[in-house]
């Protein structure tokens, strides 16, 4: 790393969670180790695609935004995407969805959710942060990755390094208030082997009943409130959780497991949310309705493609 | 989407390590570049492959290569650790409720614990914590009603006929019995976990004073409410 070119951002003020992120830790799960990464992973590859970057460059997950400050310390081309946060640029407004400029001294801030929960911040050629077991994403709970390297969100006082210099300007081509991961409410699950134990009327229920999010939604998972669930299998023997698994404990309310879940576990579960649908629902808020859609597995790939291909048509 | 899950039993065995550790190898073999996680877990090894590569018949196929004529594991599979470990009330505090559970002394729920080898049968719930087993009939004891919002890194715990050691400090439910000084997970073994599916386990009981030497935290551990 040249120190001579790299610039900075400090944090002023701490918001509830910000966090550094890349596309996720992978390779390690038989360790125990979870995959983390952006929650929103389209959002984040947007934010990644307006500076030019590696689609998996680490930038900052930003969640709810709640006074969240960062001051630049020299002149540098920043990009912004994911949820509108209310950011604004020292007293301007900044909305989502295009790079912008921000002058040494200036100051970014976050205020609260205006559609969306999540944001990305991309810097030019992602931030220098060191790679632990092969990502830059910080998983607190397992003390590993981040801008320290040991799981932690920003503080106040950090500082957060990059030397990527050359930037284009772009705009997304599309509205970002029509982004995907905003829009979509229609969450597409791909039925696994344990769907045949849960009873008929629960299999109706949950596939035509709205579904509330609950508060207890983190990294790990989100929890949906609505029709009791109920599944002939008590418990199974652990297994291995994949991303967007819809789980049902005994209490019959679904979890949906995130990008920082624990690698195996022993709840039934009606299938998982494909990762598009897994993104969509990052971006929910506490009390806002989602609907479960089942999907094949050969149709949740082809809108995954496509979701794909818009990237690279545009890269 | 892009997960399959192998299913090559129906309960929790210790012969079926042999089977499961061949088929996590020949699967990684199989899939090569194209595989992103493989994780194996007490009956099952979940498959997480390329779906940008590979078809969905496709890796059903290659599974099915790789699982064709398969032969379990040798029978030196895995190592074998001794951990020592200091049981000791003030760190453990539950080795009281398991005595009183099983009608036993403290010294000889110790004596009984550290009296056989245990597998590891799986790696999960947090970096490097191996689920193993299985301990003896009398010890099984269920989990705490409530779970401890934080268990210090090193305990030694049972829940029901398994046993662990918790790698990090982390919430937790398990019955906890002593603690451990060596390091299970973290920076100083380079993100390597010291335990790995298919590998044994023999706990040894130390002294406060050894347990000091080694450079545990005797920092006692408050009872579950």
């Amino acid at each position: 790393m040249n120190h001579a070119v790299s610039r900075a951002l400090r944090v002023v003020q701490e918001g509830p969670l910000a966090l550094v992120v890349d596309g996720g830790r992978f390779g390690v799960r038989h360790l125990g180790v979870t995959q983390g990464g952006a929650a929103d992973w389209i959002s984040f590859y947007w934010a990644n695609w307006l500076l030019g970057n590696a689609a998996d460059a680490a930038a900052l997950e930003i969640v709810i935004g709640g006074g969240l400050t960062l001051e630049a310390e020299q002149d540098a081309t920043l990009a912004l995407a994911g949820a509108d946060l209310g950011a604004r640029l020292d007293d301007s407004p900044l909305a989502p969805g295009a790079t912008f400029r921000i002058a040494a001294g200036q100051r970014l801030t976050f205020s609260q959710p205006r559609q969306g929960l999540r944001a990305y911040l991309a810097v030019p050629g992602g931030f220098d942060v060191p790679e632990v077991l092969g990502s830059r994403s910080a998983t607190a709970r397992e003390q590993l990755g981040g801008h320290l390297g040991d799981g932690s969100a920003l503080r106040n006082g950090n500082r957060l390094e990059w030397s990527g210099q050359q930037a284009p300007e772009r705009r997304l081509p599309f509205d970002p208030a029509k982004g995907i991961t905003l829009v979509g409410r229609q969450l597409a699950l791909v039925p696994g082997s344990q769907i045949g134990h849960f009873t008929g009327v629960s299999l109706y229920r949950a596939f035509n009943a709205p579904w509330r999010i609950d508060d207890r939604a983190d990294r790990m998972g989100v929890r949906l409130r609505g029709p009791e669930l109920h599944c002939r299998l008590g418990s199974m023997i652990s297994e291995g959780i994949p991303l967007g698994a819809v789980q049902v404990p005994p209490d019959g309310q679904p979890i949906v497991l995130l990008n920082d879940r624990q690698t195996i576990g022993g709840y039934p579960r009606l299938g998982a949310l494909t990762p598009l649908s897994t993104a969509c629902l990052a971006q929910c808020l506490p009390g806002e309705e989602v609907r479960l859609v089942a999907t094949s597995s050969e149709q949740a790939l082809a809108r995954h493609r496509s979701c794909l291909n818009e990237l690279h048509r545009n890269g | 989407m892009d997960v399959l899950m192998v299913r090559l039993f129906d309960t929790i065995d210790e012969e079926n390590m042999p089977w499961l550790l061949a088929a996590d190898r020949a699967l990684r073999e199989a899939f090569g570049s194209w595989l992103i996680d493989l994780v194996p877990s007490y009956t099952t090894l979940m498959l997480h492959y390329d779906c940008l590569c590979l078809t969905h018949a496709e890796a059903l196929q290659r599974i099915e290569r790789a699982l064709e004529g398969l032969e379990p594991a040798g029978a030196g599979l895995g190592q074998r650790h001794e951990i020592p470990v200091w049981y000791d009330p003030s760190v453990g505090p539950e080795l009281v409720r398991v005595a009183e559970r099983a009608g036993l002394t403290i010294d000889e729920i110790v004596r009984r614990h550290c009296d056989r080898d245990y597998r590891v049968f799986a790696l999960g719930f947090a970096p490097g914590y191996g689920f193993m087993g299985l301990v003896e009939e009398a010890l099984a004891t269920p989990r705490l009603n409530t779970p401890r919002r934080r268990v210090p890194a090193g305990s030694v715990a049972i829940a029901e006929r398994q046993t662990a050691i918790y790698p990090l400090q982390s919430p937790g439910g398990w019955n906890i019995l002593g603690r451990t000084a060596v390091p299970l997970f973290e920076h100083a073994r380079r993100g390597e976990p010291l335990l790995l599916p298919g590998d044994r386990v023999r706990f040894a009981a130390i002294s406060r004073d050894e347990f000091e030497r080694q450079g545990g935290d005797t920092t006692p551990l408050e009872s579950a409410s």
